[in-house]
């Protein structure tokens, strides 16, 4: 068990100063790392206090702490990539209307021109 | 650009995508069945030269500078339509698949009958029907999925060959599905208590290209529209459940 949650604690610090790492060169908007960070946070927190473990463990049913601990990792990516697929569908809906809206304008533009013209 | 004169007009929009070779006849047979009425063709970024064909045709272009599938460019008209004051649309595909002659009819309907939306569709005369075995099948599963959904029979609920009035250009200009919206739109339809009706068209087999539905694709096609039209139901049914 002290073996996984070390390299816990290891995968949440690199998480944690690969997500600073990235905002800090723009690659990651401020918003958008605070879902990462938490994350980071939370599972930095959960390797290093096993009473707190053993407390979620025993609070959800998991007789195995490392179950739990796998439990924990997969429920909070669970919740990243949910935020994300959110982020992504209102992105893709703001393109569409944007990518109409363009091309509605530079219809109107091309009209106006043709007319000019003629 | 052309603004509706005057209330009871009516565009044609046609969607297209990589439709070179067969664009330009669609037009020009459009214009031949119902000259002087304005023709747009919603060229969804396609690799070819679609929109210099549609234009060279006569048609006005609306050019996506990327693609955005079927129901996006679709929308995307209707947006325009709606701006530019139409009071009805018809829609059919730049691929040659739906014969221009039955516009009049389609339309003569559309003012007629109160409905807001009408579709050319091509089982409603079984004489008329005109398509692959497999899409024949998928049609049938989702005509059976439909019935008790709308409340009545659609024979043709994926036919793209549709007329709308200027509630459904209105509803849709602001919504309307992405991705094979076809089946989509009717249960929006439903739940926003307009009405749609059916008349009967002959379909031909389309001029050049191959449809987007390939088998790989059928699947998920399957999947796609029965998810969107479980949550259009979820959507509009949600207000009911409020307490």
């Amino acid at each position: 068990m002290d073996g996984s949650l070390n390299a816990l604690t290891m995968f949440s610090l690199v998480l944690l100063v690969a997500v600073l790492g990235s905002v800090r060169r723009s690659h990651i908007r401020v918003e958008y790392s605070v879902s990462w960070l938490g994350a980071a946070l939370l599972l930095l927190v959960l390797s290093r206090s096993p009473a707190l473990m053993a407390w979620v463990a025993k609070l959800v049913g998991i007789e195995d702490p490392p179950l739990a601990l796998l439990g924990a990792v997969m429920a909070v990516f669970l919740f990243v990539f949910y935020r994300f697929s959110t982020v992504v569908s209102d992105l893709k809906e703001a393109n569409i209307a944007l990518t109409q809206r363009v091309a509605i304008l530079e219809y109107y533009l091309q009209s106006d021109h043709e007319s000019r013209k003629a | 650009m052309k603004r509706a004169a005057g209330p009871g007009e009516l565009m044609i929009i046609v969607p297209a995508f990589n439709e070179e070779a067969a664009v330009a006849g669609v037009v020009e047979e459009i214009q031949r069945v119902v000259p002087g009425v304005p023709v747009l063709v919603i060229d969804d970024c396609s690799a070819d030269g679609t929109a210099a064909a549609a234009k060279g045709a006569g048609a006005q272009v609306l050019s996506l500078p990327y693609h955005l599938g079927l129901g996006g460019g679709v929308q995307a008209g209707y947006r325009l339509a709606f701006e530019l004051g139409y009071e009805y649309v018809i829609r059919l595909d730049g691929d040659g698949q739906h014969d221009p002659a039955y516009i009049p009819k389609l339309f003569d309907v559309l003012k007629t009958s109160g409905c807001q939306m009408v579709i050319g569709s091509r089982f409603v005369d079984p004489e008329a029907a005109y398509t692959s075995v497999a899409r024949s099948w998928g049609i049938r599963f989702f005509r059976i999925i439909l019935r008790p959904i709308l409340g009545k029979t659609v024979h043709d609920p994926t036919s793209g060959y549709v007329g709308v009035n200027y509630d459904a250009l209105a509803l849709f200009s602001k919504s309307f599905p992405l991705e094979y919206p076809e089946i989509e739109a009717l249960v929006v339809l439903q739940r926003k208590a307009f009405r749609f009706q059916e008349v009967p068209c002959k379909m031909r087999p389309r001029r050049t290209g191959r449809s987007t539905i390939t088998a790989g694709k059928s699947l998920y096609y399957i999947i796609h529209v029965l998810l969107g039209v479980f949550v259009n139901i979820l959507k509009f049914e949600r207000h009911r459940w409020r307490w």
